[in-house]
């Protein structure tokens, strides 16, 4: 490390040029990009070898459909879910009603809710043969399925309820953080000059929380695009429906990769649009952050009616699922007995842990590198393309895990025999390693959400003043950045820990013999139709799962001193 | 630093946890659920003191054994259905099973022709019709289903799934593409709901009248009967007659679950132990008595309730290599007639 007195002289003589004290920092940054990024790689290569031309007949039959699908989809959950997202964080954020404090916390709870698992519970409650439409029939003295009519829950409709009630707290998440952060001054100003309060949220707050909203937005998005369990129970034939088609019905794991290609161009092209749309927006945090809210209150009415708005989403969202999937469990106490839960719950627990801490310390690293190199443009296109494995189907990044690590280990396989005779097998392959690997990937996204908004905040003042103070960059990062933003850390840690005890697809391919997790375990019997087998592991996928959302919203609420 | 350790040593624990390595074992890529063969693997320790360890997923594990190549550990691989068995052939992932016992087990229609793979288990994919409101004798053939008389009444999981791609197949095995695209668009018209759902909730949707007739896997009609936990599904169960088709012709269609030999196994003897083990009197007999499928040993004496419900029927005896090499063009035929739509 550079001796401080020479950092502090260079400080002075050149203020211009991108310091390179660290070149150790650049290349760490780089190679982190490059590792995150050879999973996507690998998946573009695979387009590049289909074992045949698909394309004349999807245009031809198919594809209109699975394109109209997809976007109705990505419009009705991102639209729902920014609707329920912002007003409810908006609602606990600055007005008052019963259940206010409560409520805080709870919109998070479907959070912990997997889709595949909640499209399962729903489906039983709504269809044909659920409870609901029985006790209608009984009711009502209706015959058949011709009698009345009923929303069909495995439908698109049915899909975007079900998508939207699980990935809506991610918007919520970012919003209301983004909310707690705001001045106070600057509301208080809007409303001098004569805004109404609903004025004030559109004109103000609400542009003032867009970057906070398109991010979470962009999450909730690729979830949506990534998802196949809850599409492929309900029928709806959205691309990931095709990427499967094409990859185990007609073998043609290349075109599959090219559909998957696809769908990542276009979440490219989204968030570009989204950025360059407020590319000459700045924002940093306003000094009056210790000053409490004082929310509106709201008339009688109004207060109930946003208690019902803010419970709505986490009764159908959480309490409902929840409760179907506790009546099931109660009767199938016997798998205590019979599961080796501990075994299970702490490789979920494990895998995650590391997982998050992981993830989160690359988005750090090239968040930090982005703002010591902001003329490396390619460094952040980089680090941006390095996040889109999120856009990928679960299985399909799997895949992408696999050749990277396998060409790996048969290389150094094929040198240690060559020159020292003996053979080192598979070294990184089939190991916990993968799985790790595979959720970096697929969440970097996520932390990256989280780490880049709260390193943007931090005005460039702060590190203007440690540097001449005589720090080098790595001290800055520790001895300032990562105290300032240790919110938008712990926020970070949380949802990817979350995010990856749901993981299914990647983590059944990539793990290792008699090795199963939380999830694993719920999927081998919800797949052979006996999802009330395994309740009780789904339960604890859940209940594992709200401890962290409710520290997550703690974190976020301690954002805020004066609150 | 201290950080740092820990991480590490946290990789290194988890690393090794779960791949124990002895002396004696086979390993196994399934695609079958573990529950499932669980207890046969248990049986195969027991007899031979081989352990047996098991990955389960429904996809990818191909890819994952193409990629390790020489290196992989795999040594069986295990599938639910033909479609991965013909893959790994196709990409040259598996090596014949070289032997006597198992082609003496298993008869040839169950085994691919260069003994690539083998059948362990059986099911036909037969018509479920309502005790109520289909008369017997009314339907008796796949071809019947196109007959407009069922319109609005019949019901089936997606086209796309393997289970009706195999039907299909072997359509187009037997009446050649064209004759099948029409029997399958004449099919789509009649259907009386979009497909969806699984082949359980076909049963369901027959029972709580939404349709008439559906399609479904010959085994799930058992799994429904004794299910104590959800007693519910007894009643779907009793509510539909189980007709095997094509009787009076090439018989009913069937396809299989079954086992290839990996082209690199490290332990290869284990991996032909196991799989003949599989085929023997003891494995068959406990196969069907766990998931009600049909051994596909001859001469294996069925569980009293295939005994009972699905004795004596005429099963299809074409090559499933036939029927599997068709399932990219059932899958267009699918789109072409828009059969999910």
């Amino acid at each position: 490390m550079t001796d401080i007195t020479a950092t502090a002289s260079a400080t002075l003589v050149d203020t211009r040029k991108p310091r390179r004290y660290m070149p150790g920092w650049y290349s760490i940054a780089w190679g982190s990009a490059i590792l995150v990024m050879l999973p996507v790689l690998a998946v573009f290569w695979l387009a590049l070898f289909p074992t045949d031309n698909i394309w004349p007949h999807l245009a031809e039959t198919v594809l209109p459909v699975y394109v109209q699908t997809t976007l109705l989809l990505l419009a009705g959950v991102g639209g729902l879910s920014v609707a329920i997202g912002v007003s409810s964080a908006w609602l606990v954020t600055m007005c008052n009603f019963p259940g206010r404090r409560l409520f805080e916390w709870a919109l998070l709870l479907p959070f912990a809710m997997p889709a595949y698992l909640i499209a399962y519970l729903y489906t039983d409650l709504l269809e044909y043969a659920g409870p609901l439409q029985t006790f209608l029939r009984e009711l009502f003295g209706w015959q058949t399925a011709r009698d009345y009519w009923f929303p069909e829950i495995r439908s698109l409709g049915g899909a975007i309820g079900m998508l939207t009630l699980v990935l809506y707290p991610y918007v919520y998440l970012l919003a209301r953080a983004s909310f707690l952060e705001q001045s106070m001054s600057i509301r208080d100003a809007s409303r001098i000059f004569g805004c109404t309060p609903w004025q004030s949220f559109y004109r103000v707050s609400l542009p003032i929380a867009r970057p906070a909203i398109a991010v979470g937005l962009s999450l909730v998005s690729m979830e949506t695009l990534n998802d196949f369990g809850t599409v492929d129970y309900f029928a709806v034939k959205s691309l990931s429906a095709g990427i499967y088609d094409a990859w185990l019905n007609r073998g043609n794991l290349g075109a599959a990769a090219q559909i998957a290609t696809l769908m990542m161009v276009f979440v490219i092209m989204l968030i570009s649009l989204e950025r360059i749309a407020r590319s000459r927006q700045r924002q940093f945090t306003g000094s009056d952050r210790f000053r409490s809210i004082d929310r509106y209150s709201l008339s009688p009415a109004r207060a109930w009616l946003a208690t019902l708005a803010c419970a709505l989403p986490v009764i159908l969202g959480f309490l409902i699922p929840f409760l179907v999937l506790g009546s099931y469990a109660i009767r199938r106490l016997d798998q205590f007995a019979e599961a080796d839960f501990l075994a299970y719950a702490s490789h979920s627990f494990t895998l995650s842990a590391l997982a998050a801490l992981l993830t989160v310390a690359i988005a750090v690293i090239l968040a930090y590198s982005k703002r010591l190199y902001p003329t490396q443009r390619s460094l952040t296109l980089a680090a941006r393309f390095s996040s889109m494995g999120y856009a990928l189907p679960g299985a399909v990044l799997a895949i992408g895990v696999i050749i990277p690590l396998a060409a790996f280990d048969n290389s150094v396989d094929a040198f240690m025999r060559e020159y020292f005779g003996i053979s080192t097998g598979l070294l990184l392959s089939g190991t916990p390693f993968a799985i790790v690997f595979a959720y970096c990937v697929r969440f970097l996204a996520v932390s990256s959400g989280s780490v880049d908004a709260s390193l943007a905040k931090v005005t460039p003042s702060m590190d203007m003043a440690s540097r001449s103070l005589g720090l080098n960059p790595l001290q800055t990062l520790r001895r300032v950045h990562l105290p300032l933003i240790r919110g938008g850390l712990l926020t970070a840690v949380l949802v990817v820990f979350v995010d990856a005890m749901k993981e299914l697809p990647a983590t059944l391919i990539l793990r290792p013999f008699n090795y199963d997790t939380l999830a694993t375990y719920v999927y081998q019997y919800a797949s052979d139709e006996m999802l009330e087998t395994s309740s009780l592991a789904a339960m604890l996928i859940v209940l594992v799962g709200i401890v962290p959302v409710i520290l997550l919203s703690r974190t976020i609420t301690s954002t805020r001193q004066g609150n | 630093m201290t950080a740092k350790k820990v991480l590490l040593t946290g990789i290194a624990l988890t690393a090794f946890a779960g791949t124990a390595q002895a002396a004696d074992e086979v390993n196994i890529y399934s695609y079958r659920q573990e529950f499932l063969i669980k207890p046969l693997l248990e049986a195969f320790t027991q007899e031979t003191g081989i352990k047996a360890n098991v990955i389960f997923s429904k996809k990818g594990l191909l890819e994952r054994l193409e990629h390790e190549g020489a290196n992989s550990p795999a040594d069986v691989i295990l599938t639910s259905d033909i479609g991965p068995l013909h893959d790994a052939v196709e990409r040259d992932l598996v090596a014949p099973i070289d032997s006597d016992v198992v082609d003496s087990n298993v008869p040839s229609h169950y085994r691919s022709k260069e003994d690539k793979w083998v059948g362990l288990t059986a099911r036909s994919r037969i018509i479920y019709a309502s005790k109520d409101r289909v008369e017997p004798g009314e339907v008796q053939t796949y071809e019947d289903l196109a007959d407009p008389k069922w319109k609005g009444r019949i019901c089936t999981r997606s086209g796309k799934h393997s289970y009706n791609l195999s039907l299909i197949g072997s359509m187009i095995e037997h009446h050649g593409a064209e004759e099948a695209e029409q029997w399958l668009s004449a099919v789509k018209d009649n259907l009386a709901r979009r497909p969806q759902g699984n082949d359980r909730a076909q049963v369901k949707a027959v029972k709580e009248g939404q349709c008439d007739l559906a399609l479904g896997n010959s085994y799930y009609y058992g799994k429904m009967l004794t299910n104590e936990k959800q007693p519910e599904q007894v009643e779907w169960a009793k509510s539909v007659n189980l007709i095997f088709p094509n009787q009076d012709g090439r018989g009913a269609h069937m396809s299989i679950s079954g086992a290839a030999l990996a082209k690199h196994a490290p332990h290869k003897d284990a991996a032909i132990k196991l799989i003949e083990f599989l085929t023997s009197e003891q494995a068959q007999r406990m196969y069907a008595e766990v998931n009600y499928e049909f051994p596909v040993r001859p001469g294996i004496e069925w569980s009293d309730l295939l005994k009972e419900h699905m004795s004596d029927f005429k099963a299809d005896e074409v090559n499933l290599g036939d029927v599997v090499k068709h399932r990219a063009e059932a899958s267009r035929m699918v789109d072409q007639v828009g059969f999910d739509n």
